[in-house]
């Protein structure tokens, strides 16, 4: 699919601290985009130039093909990490006020401001203002100011942290939603699980570079280890184990299972599933037998501390 | 609407309905006029009349103290000396002036002896010491065969006319009257630069703290944000001042028919010192006509000039100050530098204008940008040549565009810098950024 936007050898220097050493990346119309890094590693510097708050030192990114400009932040909804809106000032009125810096008119925010609040079910809080409403609440505005003024590209910050459950699902939801309707979305988060369960493509920054990039699956396949999680009830444990010994590398393992059963994890080296398949049907009732998937965080931690 | 309109709007409406804007701009009026009207009573009440006695063992100088409204004078020369010193000790008399017997007068020059409790205040030491030496001086002459009555006869009191080379008639006191003008259009601009900037300076560093910030400049440039905030800021303090000036003259006015201190009509008391007061009557007409021929438009436009160049000089590096550091408390080590110009124009426009405005010192604070809208207002009233006027607003507007881009390029680092307290060394590290 062709990029919506694209990072192009981006670098970006505080003093003498680089921030962002040489950077590309291209992230696909339509998808949801996962960057991912430690704390410190330059994912709000770039997030921050893509917002056009500060400026790369050289590199360019373009969105949509042309090359980041003022007008462009019509086209883009940004939720910062910390989240922040005018304490004292009414729920409404803001949310109209921030609409407006981006540029849209004032009816059409209004309308676009009803449907969110229709949507959320906090219509009623059009006159309060933020200092009267929960953290939650707060964030629930956040969210909408984000998204109203229908931008081609949304970039949340962190966006679940401060929501409890419920209300980080209906969030989710809405996301996904935002996504089915063709925006584009950059995520940026500590929490694996999520960008397991939403995202399409990740980038990693550790330390200032990008160190992987691609589609979900493409990675995960590219640290597949041809590892295989077995259960069998054997009636000799310890026979199995030397002869599996001989063919391929063994080690114990736990995963949850109903059985008190042998568990190993069995590296292949270079033969077949069927082959191990195979040899192990003799020695007793095999209960369990799935290739072992690294999780982006066995790949986040195993990439980030190999470098 | 332009994203800095929409911005001036957000600070003007947000500015005008704080509670404590509410406050301060119809409060404070009040509060002015009830300090005018309680100084007013305070001083038109009767001081406290202080008893001095006089203790003249030669007799010739007795008469010469003439009771007034705060002392009266009492001939003790009967009394023993030490039962009077007894008696000012315990606040019988305020003092007492010991004057001997002395044959030759030139001995009197260090032979007077004035004994208080309280030390006595400069203008009766210096009112009494005249009173002493103008009998002496007296008494010489007559000694000398000198007609004392002739020569106050002959005395002639010259007041000059005074006059400027292009032909124009001045009153004396015009000065005071141009100093006082100048004053007020420096003190307002110095008042309206801190009160002003340092609302500027609290609305970024409540942006900060509450973290809109960064929403803001994803949609617009920080240096839009800064120049709409202070925009809006002022016009917010400009209907302040407004409101400040009608809700001012109309209690006043209400004082004034309150207190019945009606000037217009003159009672008898008046009538009967009908001269005097014609007198003060064609002074206060002079003033006003005095008033009237200075330059008035040109002030008026100088003035805006200079308020615009000065408050917006200063105001962008209240918000600089302010986008630098997390909390009010943190802005300390910042604001000295801030303040300490303006208090120089100001003390300079008291002391070295009302002395000699074209002098030096005053030429040159009038040129530098950060004291030139205090201190060159003040030279205005008396005349300053055009060429050194368009020079100081060059150099003014020059640095406020510098001091703009500075103030901006720290304020869009600064927006984004948490935590850490920033030194001086620091903020010029990110003007680099």
């Amino acid at each position: 699919m062709k990029p919506i936007l694209q990072v192009n050898n981006v670098v970006k220097k505080y003093g003498d601290k680089t921030a962002l050493n040489n950077i590309s990346l291209d992230i696909p119309q339509g998808s949801i985009f996962g960057l991912l890094g430690p704390n410190g590693a330059g994912k709000t510097s770039l997030i921050r130039i893509i917002n056009q708050i500060t400026f790369p030192d050289s590199g360019e990114i373009l969105l949509d093909g042309e090359k980041l400009s003022p007008h462009h932040v019509k086209h883009i909804g940004y939720m910062p990490e910390e989240r922040g809106l005018y304490k004292s000032m009414k729920v409404g009125e803001q949310a109209l006020y921030l609409a407006q810096l981006k540029g849209i008119s004032k009816d059409e925010a209004k309308k676009q401001l009803k449907y969110w609040f229709d949507k959320l079910e906090i219509g009623d809080w059009w006159n309060k203002k933020i200092q009267e409403l929960s953290k939650g609440m707060a964030q629930k505005i956040q969210f909408v100011v984000t998204v109203l003024h229908q931008p081609k590209l949304l970039i949340f910050d962190e966006p679940f942290s401060g929501f409890d459950p419920v209300n980080a699902n209906i969030i989710k939801d809405e996301i996904l939603e935002l996504k089915e309707k063709g925006s584009t979305i950059i995520f940026s988060t500590h929490r694996m699980e999520s960008v397991e369960e939403m995202c399409d493509e990740i980038a990693l920054i550790h330390k200032s570079n990008k160190l992987l990039d691609g589609s979900l699956v493409d990675i995960k396949k590219q640290f597949r280890s041809n590892t295989f999680d077995l259960g069998i009830n054997a009636l000799n444990p310890n026979q199995l184990k030397d002869f599996l010994n001989a063919k391929y590398q063994i080690e114990d393992t736990f995963f949850k299972s109903l059985d008190n059963e042998l568990k190993l994890s069995v590296k292949l080296n270079d033969r077949s599933a069927n082959e191990l398949l195979n040899d192990v049907l003799p020695f007793g009732q095999v209960t369990h037998f799935s290739e072992k998937i690294p999780s982006i965080n066995d790949i986040f931690i195993q990439t980030v501390t190999n470098n | 609407m332009g994203v800095l309109s929409l911005i001036i709007k957000r600070e003007f409406i947000s500015k005008v309905r704080n509670k404590s804007f509410i406050v301060m701009t119809f409060v404070s009026p009040i509060i002015f006029v009830a300090v005018a009207a309680l100084i007013g009573y305070l001083s038109s009440m009767k001081t406290e009349v202080k008893h001095i006695g006089i203790h003249d063992e030669s007799g010739m100088f007795v008469n010469e103290f003439k009771n007034s409204e705060s002392y009266k004078y009492h001939n003790v020369s009967k009394i023993d000396p030490k039962l009077l010193k007894d008696s000012v000790s315990q606040a019988n008399y305020e003092g007492v002036l010991f004057i001997p017997k002395k044959d030759n007068l030139k001995d009197y020059e260090k032979a007077i002896e004035y004994v208080s409790e309280d030390s006595p205040s400069l203008g009766f030491i210096a009112n009494t010491e005249s009173k002493l030496s103008e009998k002496l001086l007296r008494k010489n002459l007559t000694n000398q065969g000198v007609d004392t009555i002739l020569l106050d006869k002959s005395k002639i009191d010259v007041t000059m006319h005074l006059t400027k080379a292009s032909g124009e008639e001045t009153v004396k006191g015009v000065n005071e009257i141009k100093i006082g003008v100048g004053a007020i259009f420096g003190y307002l601009i110095m008042m309206f630069i801190i009160i002003y900037g340092n609302m500027v300076m609290r609305s970024v560093i409540e942006e900060k703290t509450s973290r809109i910030i960064e929403i803001i400049i994803s949609s617009i440039k920080p240096i839009q944000l800064m120049m709409g905030k202070i925009i809006g800021t002022t016009l917010a303090g400009i209907l302040q001042f407004v409101i400040w000036a009608i809700v001012g003259v109309v209690l006043l006015v209400v004082a004034n028919v309150l207190l019945g201190l009606n000037t217009s009509s003159p009672t008898t008391e008046m009538i009967s010192k009908a001269p005097e007061y014609n007198q003060l009557l064609s002074n206060v007409t002079i003033i006003f006509m005095e008033i009237k021929k200075l330059p008035l438009l040109s002030m008026a436009v100088y003035f805006l000039i200079y308020f615009i160049g000065g408050y917006f000089l200063y105001s962008s590096l209240y918000a600089a100050i302010g986008a630098a550091v997390d909390n009010e408390t943190d802005t300390q080590q910042f604001m000295f530098p801030v303040i300490m110009p303006l208090m120089l124009g100001v003390y300079i426009g008291f002391f070295t204008v009302m002395n000699e405005p074209h002098g030096t010192v005053a030429t040159i604070f009038s040129m530098i940008p950060f004291t030139s809208p205090i201190v060159m207002l003040m030279r205005i009233p008396f005349g300053v040549p055009f060429y050194e006027i368009a020079l100081s607003i060059a150099l003014l507007f020059a640095t406020f565009i510098a001091i703009v881009w500075v103030a901006a390029k720290i304020y869009r680092v600064g927006i984004l810098m948490y935590g850490k307290k920033p030194t001086w060394k620091e903020l010029i590290k990110w003007l680099k950024y």
